[in-house]
């Protein structure tokens, strides 16, 4: 009798799991949202779960990494490129059921660039001069300076559109115009999103999504294997990325990312002052090795501090072929023939701490003694970040089109290059199209040349997905699981 | 009694400033600026003295001592950095998966490790003695972790008797809540179970030589009967001894298994808060762990003095 009641209770358990509703989906990520302002910190994952499905802007991402209308429908410039008028769509309404119209723009761009903002990417809003509704529907945007990647600053999550009146509660109970809305979050264990019955657009097929946080990757394997989460973005355990190949059940989705992992170097510590000792570290390094060996095959060699799979991008990894010969001659040629030791900084992801070791043995191969240390995210913002204390650190920069930070003398790696600055200014300034690739091809080479830092590789991002969800963007154009358009097959 | 419960008392107190001295001094030397943190690396240097201040972190040190330490006292641990809630919310809400973990990993070992404990003790020397000494040896070197792990391959991939982890929070029913911490429970317990098991049987075993067991025993008593009047009682200072830090062990230690089960504990909130800088949880949370363990330990004192009447008279 007893077992029978066991096996009964256990069967019900069992039914319970199965009846799981397939308009539903719950989605697996590392780490939990500090709060839920996208606009007032850098957490990646504010946006991954707020990004589209809750908040918009006036422009957004495609899952290819296009600027589309967003909440803008769409837009004249002036012939100065100095004036943006963005024309509202009809009939959007947020959240708490208040209508969004040309004063929330104002409210929400004024605020993101006020003097006392916690924006985390302040210098977006930079160049814009005032901001004035001249219509419920219309807002006039002045610039000080033209901005050939205003449209797409705008696309950000940092920029999206807040209501005035939810401002205050916005870390908890934020309020956007998104297709999904804010419904409850367990700290700790998950948040979940309602759909939006009064989206402008088109709704989303999904009646709820969770997403759950799971920052160990031996738990993110179970429970993708339990079949508890549905989906795992941003995979952190590649090393049994092919066991969900084999298994019928899930489906692996490898994309790439904006993320130019790079070997950063510290370019006024000595000896990486002089440009062929730069050199000679970046031909010490095999890529392959790196990929293969910290990262399980995935991610694609870069040449230069741009992402493969944008139109724009230059493969220079040509530059800088691993060749231990070469950079012996060009250490002695330096005056470094027997070598020197600086330091080797790690902060926690994997691609560093493993990439890490197996840079540190093919810098020792050509006489380059590292000393390593294991930092903390917190640490290595202090020490390597703002401190500027390093020699060498490995870093992945997840920011969509940051090429510009070569232009900051005062960046952490400390590139000081007059002709570079000048030509991120036209960059900046320029609107064409066609002269702004041009452009943004010099920049690439430029750094590829002076060799700033060693070019490693983008990162890849790894979805783990059950079959029969349809609609995921495999690829990761800024950091969002864009859920709008994610369905169960029939 | 009632001096031995004062004396008690002032010393517990004294732990607790000693305490909260200690913890504030290590947090604010552990390097890392919660507002460069959070707002990541493209942020102004303006904008981070902007967080800074709203954070009230440009005080001086002293200054936010006392004002942590005042607010605490009242029960006020203060607002946590990155969630931007109260701490003690944020606490409370965590207690009620750690605190009932910890119970049911308590009761749980408890309830193994008696009956364990005593059979090995009055088989002494026998198989069942050394099969037992056996398991439990196991026990102990097993890392709580790994069988956790385990457990989730067994019963949560193959067999899909329970999920892998999280905690789908009491409001969905007492059975979901406790179905949700019973891998964790067991994964806790065990190793806990094995080492109070030993120390019941070695406890047991020098009891059992004393003069006054063999005068049970001249009474008439049976063997059953004079562990359960005489021995028993006078080996439970040491077990009590190692209850009283199991528990504070798995109310603190349980950081690793709520990884592992992914449950949103008292655990799984320190460690986030390490790596985010969230200081002020952290502090507050370690606090509340440190009370907790010397309440405990104050209550295992009484006990002591409940179940060996030598120590009431001698204070």
């Amino acid at each position: 009798m007893k077992i029978k009641t066991l096996t009964s209770v256990f069967a019900l358990m069992i039914a319970a799991g199965a009846a799981q509703a397939e308009t539903g989906l719950i989605v697996g990520i590392q780490l939990e949202p500090p709060h839920l302002d996208p606009t007032s910190a850098a957490a990646g994952a504010i946006d991954q779960v707020l990004y589209s499905n809750v908040f918009e802007g006036l422009t957004r991402f495609g899952s290819d990494g296009s600027v589309n209308p967003g909440l803008a429908s769409s837009w004249d410039i002036s012939e100065d490129g100095l004036s943006y008028t963005f024309y509202l769509r009809e009939g959007v309404i947020f959240h708490d059921g208040t209508e969004m119209n040309a004063e929330d723009v104002v409210f929400s761009l004024d605020r993101a660039r006020a003097e006392d903002s916690a924006n985390a990417q302040k210098a977006l809003f930079a160049g814009i001069e005032t901001v004035e509704a001249v219509d419920p529907l219309t807002v006039r945007v002045t610039l000080s300076n033209a901005n050939g990647g205003f449209l797409f600053n705008l696309a950000w999550g940092d920029a999206v559109i807040v209501a005035p009146e939810s401002i205050e509660d916005i870390k908890t109970d934020p309020v956007g115009t998104g297709a999904f809305k804010f419904s409850n979050w367990v700290q700790g264990d998950q948040i979940e999103l309602v759909r939006n019955e009064d989206y402008w657009g088109t709704p989303a097929n999904l009646e709820t999504a969770t997403f759950k946080f799971i920052s160990d990757p031996t738990a993110a394997f179970a429970a993708m294997m339990a079949e508890d989460v549905d989906v795992f973005y941003s995979y952190p355990a590649p090393e049994n990325l092919p066991q969900f190949e084999a298994d019928p059940r899930f489906e692996v989705l490898v994309g790439s990312s904006e993320g130019e992992t790079i070997l950063s170097t510290n370019n006024l510590m000595e000896p990486f002052t002089d440009v062929r000792v730069r050199k000679a570290v970046a031909h010490a390094i095999d890529r392959q090795a790196i990929i293969d060996g910290a990262m399980f095959g995935l991610g694609t060699p870069i040449g230069t501090h741009f992402a493969p799979h944008n139109p724009d991008y230059v493969d220079l990894t040509a530059n800088s072929e691993y060749d231990p010969e070469l950079a012996k001659s060009l250490l002695a040629e330096a005056g470094y023939a027997d070598g020197f030791t600086t330091t080797l900084k790690l902060p926690p992801p994997s691609y560093a701490r493993r990439g890490g070791e197996i840079i540190a043995s093919q810098l020792r191969a050509v006489g380059i003694q590292t000393e390593i240390s294991n930092l903390e995210w917190a640490q290595w913002l202090e020490q390597v970040f703002r401190g500027k204390d390093f020699g060498l650190t490995i870093v992945s920069h997840t920011e969509p089109f940051d090429i510009g930070i070569y232009a900051r003398p005062d960046y952490y790696f400390q590139y000081d290059n007059p002709v570079f600055q000048t030509l991120i200014e036209d960059l900046t300034a320029e609107t064409d199209p066609k002269k702004r690739s041009e452009l943004i091809a010099m920049a690439q080479t430029i750094i590829s040349n002076d060799y700033v830092n060693g070019y490693l590789f983008q990162l890849a991002v790894p979805t783990v997905v059950k079959a029969g969800v349809e609609g995921i963007w495999p690829d990761a154009p800024t950091q969002a699981i864009d859920l709008t358009a994610v369905s169960w097959s029939q | 009694m009632t001096r031995y419960i004062l004396t008690r008392l002032s010393s517990l107190l004294i732990s607790l400033v000693i305490a909260s001295i200690v913890i504030f001094g290590l947090i604010e030397i552990i390097p890392g600026d919660p507002a460069a943190f959070m707002l990541g690396i493209n942020a102004q240097e303006d904008t981070i003295d902007a967080l800074r201040a709203e954070l009230g972190l440009d005080a001086s040190p002293i200054a936010r001592y006392f004002a942590w330490v005042s607010g605490m006292v009242t029960g006020d641990f203060g607002t946590s950095y990155t969630y931007r809630t109260p701490v003690t919310e944020m606490i409370a809400e965590r207690l009620w998966i750690s605190l009932p973990l910890a119970l049911i990993a308590l009761a749980l070992s408890t309830l193994i490790a008696f009956p364990v404990g005593i059979l090995a003790a009055s088989k002494r020397g026998s198989i069942t003695d050394t099969v037992i000494m056996g398991f439990t040896q196991l026990g102990v070197a097993i890392p709580n972790f790994w069988f956790a792990m385990l457990m989730v391959l067994v019963f949560a991939i193959n067999l899909r008797w329970f999920s892998a982890g999280g905690f789908p929070g009491w409001d969905d029913g007492l059975f979901a809540g406790l179905k949700a911490l019973t891998l964790p429970a067991i994964s806790l317990a065990l190793p806990q179970a094995s080492i109070l098991a030993r120390v019941m049987r070695s406890a047991l075993i020098d009891t059992l030589d004393e003069d006054f067991m063999r005068t049970a025993r001249a009474k008439g008593l049976t063997q059953r009967q004079a562990i359960r009047r005489h021995a028993l009682r006078n080996a439970m200072i040491p077990v009590l001894t190692i209850i009283g830090l199991q528990f504070s062990f798995l109310l603190a230690g349980a950081i690793i298994i709520e990884n592992v089960f992914f449950l949103p504990g008292l655990g799984r909130l320190i460690f986030q808060a390490i790596s985010q800088r969230d200081l002020i949880v952290v502090e507050s949370v370690v606090m509340l762990l440190v009370f907790a363990v010397i309440v405990v330990n104050f209550a295992v004192d009484i006990a002591y003095a409940l179940v060996d009447p030598r120590l009431r008279r001698k204070a």
